[in-house]
């Protein structure tokens, strides 16, 4: 029986996590400000867990923490040396699957996904490019669409769809031909109402939609992962895991 | 020209002669080799230097947004990178209508260049041809280089490493990393400088200036240690070419284009650098990556020049800061009214322009514009830019065409070393015919030729950037060079 007085709890690396009837792993670990890799997750948008950077060890078994409901007394393992390999791996099939060559790349600084290379010390892309060559969408307006950095998240999808209400992207083709496109009969975003004040327009964690004409505007050392590296979570864990240690 | 000029570019009988390679060449940026025709007497009947890369970026930027352009071309190098950064903005300020940047962006973008200036001198002087010009041209290899500098004259070594750190923190200020930064953006700069970071720079600035004063004085010792050497060592002719800043000063970042012939008479001046279609060419030859760039009005036989420190410090008619205008008066008067051409001359004039990028820097520092907040324009779409800028190496132009949906159509860049390729072809040739003519060859002997191209302070990865519009032929030969087959791909 549970005691009723007390909310439940997982242990996340150790450390006693609450969290609400409904709740995942992912959103126990994010209300306690705890972080788990990720990139197709997004709280707004129901998660789909698609990309596996969340994977985690759930009682002895690798499930996806943005997908896994949390569980009273559920022993979860995030950060360990095991975990953090394979979604280094993970990383690097998604680098070589795309072309993302960050020095070149307006999103760098401000990208979930060379934030996370970084933060789980990705040093190599380690396999062989597959160097795809997929036209710019430049036809719009206000927004350039490059789908040779796509790592299929679906994020602008939701957002899109689930937000907008516009159904813009949709995912096309199936396994490794899978690919990003716009719903419409031209393939073209300047043939859909897509706007720059869409949802989806800012959502993508990599740099497909982007705004034009911003390009590198805000200077280095003061983008988004400049001033707060995405890690700063997983180094707050384990000092406060250290500290509980210690007590 | 002289009436050499072109002579060992092709011998008759190639298939009959003595190769020898000097593969890679060393102590340059970028990857070259020099190869060598010797007949049976050991006289040098063929001397070229290639350029053994090929890059491709004029092609892979089409198709790409105009505002990536600035921090993907600069790619080109890991030396000069801000040469690149700068012109491909400074020619994408046309394409966004800003022909003219705030006070503040201006000056901001030139103090990151004049600390690129500082920091690519002390670099190529210090680092890569002091260990010649110290030790001799044929000393113990094992010892001519930075480390053995060190080793020998500490304090030189050490002044020089300093030079170029200083360099590189006043491009992190400005551009946000020392190698590879985003500072400068189509219509402005995207960061201004704090007092702080102004009074940090300002704190070191004096000394750096005395240390640039004393490299002067050290090229001049050299110089004065065996004249007849630097002055005839490679000397070849030429025309020389540069930008040229407001009445005649030499000014890295802005000017208009002016070119002399080889007795200093001014060929053509005010020549806006949108016009540079109109006064070069460049020809293509089989056996080299690199373009041979010429003043389209004399042709590929008369109307190639020179362009660096060498040509800069004698096309302008003053430098606009003190220390540096004492000592380009100097060095005027040595050449007693006539060009220098001499390619050791190169040294003399590049530490001047050190100088002069020293005490511009500590200009720079004192002018609030620095800390503005003013730091972007715009005005009415163009499709076209085209933007110069005198990179260390020489004259940098960018030209781009940007269609209406923002994505670069045509790129097109002319770098400093495509311009110094028939003058490093011809510096080397007169090496070989006055030094390796005759001769059993020897390391020492064949470090002569790298010697005088270290005097251009190439960059080869810069210099071989074409891809596709440059026409290329492949022949295949049988050992006794009859042609089998050849293979043709145009523009």
């Amino acid at each position: 029986m549970n005691d009723v007085s007390q909310p439940p709890s997982l242990l996340l690396d150790g450390l006693p996590v609450p969290f609400r009837d409904g709740q995942t792993i992912m959103d126990a670990a994010m209300a306690a400000e705890i972080f788990i890799p990720h990139l197709c997750h997004h709280p707004e948008f129901k998660p789909q867990g698609s990309c596996k950077l969340c994977t985690v060890k759930a009682n002895g078994r690798y499930v996806s923490a943005c997908t896994m409901p949390a569980r009273d007394g559920m022993e979860v393992e995030n950060n360990s040396p095991d975990l953090n390999d394979k979604r280094r791996t993970m990383l690097q099939m998604l680098f070589v699957e795309g072309n993302h060559f960050c020095p070149s790349c307006e999103k760098s600084g401000d990208c979930m996904l060379q934030a996370l290379a970084y933060e789980l010390e990705m040093l190599s892309p380690h396999f062989e490019q597959f160097y795809p060559d997929r036209p710019v969408d430049a036809s719009h307006p206000d927004v350039l669409l490059d789908f040779n950095r796509c790592i299929l998240c679906e994020l602008c999808v939701r957002a899109s769809r689930d937000v907008d209400g516009k159904n813009v992207f949709a995912l096309s083709g199936r396994g490794i031909t899978k690919h990003l496109i716009v719903n419409a009969e031209s393939g073209r975003l300047a043939d859909t109402n897509f706007s720059l004040a869409d949802q989806a327009a800012h959502v993508c964690p990599v740099g497909v939609i982007l705004e034009k004409r911003r390009g590198f505007a805000v200077p280095i050392g003061s983008r988004r992962y400049d001033v707060d590296p995405i890690g700063m979570q997983v180094e707050r864990l384990a000092t406060r895991s250290a500290t509980e240690e210690e007590a | 020209m002289a009436s050499e000029t072109f002579e060992l570019e092709t011998a008759a009988d190639a298939g009959t002669l003595r190769r020898v390679a000097i593969d890679p060449v060393s102590r340059v940026e970028g990857h070259g080799k020099v190869t060598l025709l010797l007949d049976e007497n050991d006289q040098v009947r063929q001397v070229r230097l290639h350029i053994v890369e090929f890059r491709g970026f004029e092609k892979f930027i089409q198709g790409r947004p105009y505002w990536e352009v600035p921090v993907m071309v600069q790619r080109l190098c890991g030396i000069c990178p801000v040469s690149h950064h700068l012109a491909a903005a400074k020619a994408l300020d046309h394409v966004v209508g800003a022909d003219r940047l705030t006070t503040s962006a201006e000056q901001l973008r030139r103090l990151m260049h004049y600390g690129q200036i500082l920091q690519s001198h002390a670099l190529h002087f210090f680092h890569l041809s002091s260990p010649d010009l110290l030790f001799g041209f044929d000393s113990e290899v094992g010892r001519r280089n930075i480390v053995g500098v060190a080793a020998a004259h500490p304090e030189v070594a050490r002044k020089g490493v300093l030079l170029r750190k200083f360099g590189q923190e006043v491009i992190r200020l400005t551009a946000g990393k020392r190698v590879h930064g985003t500072g400068a953006i189509p219509g402005g700069v995207n960061r201004a400088l704090s007092r702080e970071e102004r009074d940090d720079l300002l704190a070191d600035i004096y000394t750096i200036i005395g240390w640039s004063r004393q490299a002067v004085q050290l090229v001049k010792r050299l110089h004065a240690a065996d004249p007849t050497l630097y002055d005839t060592f490679g000397t070849f002719r030429s025309n020389i070419l540069s930008l040229v800043g407001a009445n005649g000063a030499l000014d890295f970042y802005e000017g208009r284009l002016r070119a002399r012939d080889a007795d200093g008479r001014i060929i053509v001046d005010g020549v806006h650098v949108k016009d540079y279609v109109n006064l070069i060419r460049e020809e293509v030859k089989p056996w080299s990556y690199m373009k041979f760039p010429f003043l389209a009005a004399l042709g590929p036989r008369d109307g190639w020049y020179k362009v660096g420190p060498l040509a800069r410090v004698q096309n302008c008619d003053s430098i606009p800061t003190p220390l540096a205008e004492a000592e380009r008066r100097e060095f005027i008067d040595y050449g007693q009214g006539k060009p220098i051409h001499a390619p050791l001359a190169y040294h003399w004039a590049r530490m001047i322009e050190m100088l002069h990028a020293a005490e511009t820097i500590k200009d720079l520092l004192h002018d609030d514009d620095l800390s503005g907040s003013d730091l972007m324009t715009s005005g009415s779409r163009n499709r076209e830019g085209v933007g110069a800028i005198e990179a260390p190496r020489g004259t940098l132009i960018h030209h781009y065409r940007v269609g209406d949906d923002d994505l670069v159509t045509m790129c097109n860049l002319i770098v400093s070393t495509t311009h110094n390729n028939q003058p490093m072809n011809e510096a080397i040739r007169r090496v070989a015919r006055r030094y390796l003519s005759g001769r059993k060859l020897s390391e020492g002997l064949l470090n002569h030729i790298e010697v005088a191209i270290r005097c251009f302070d190439p960059c080869l990865s810069c210099a071989t950037h074409a891809l596709g519009r440059m026409p290329l032929q492949v022949e295949l030969l049988d050992a006794n060079d009859r042609l089998i087959e050849r293979l043709y791909t145009g523009s």
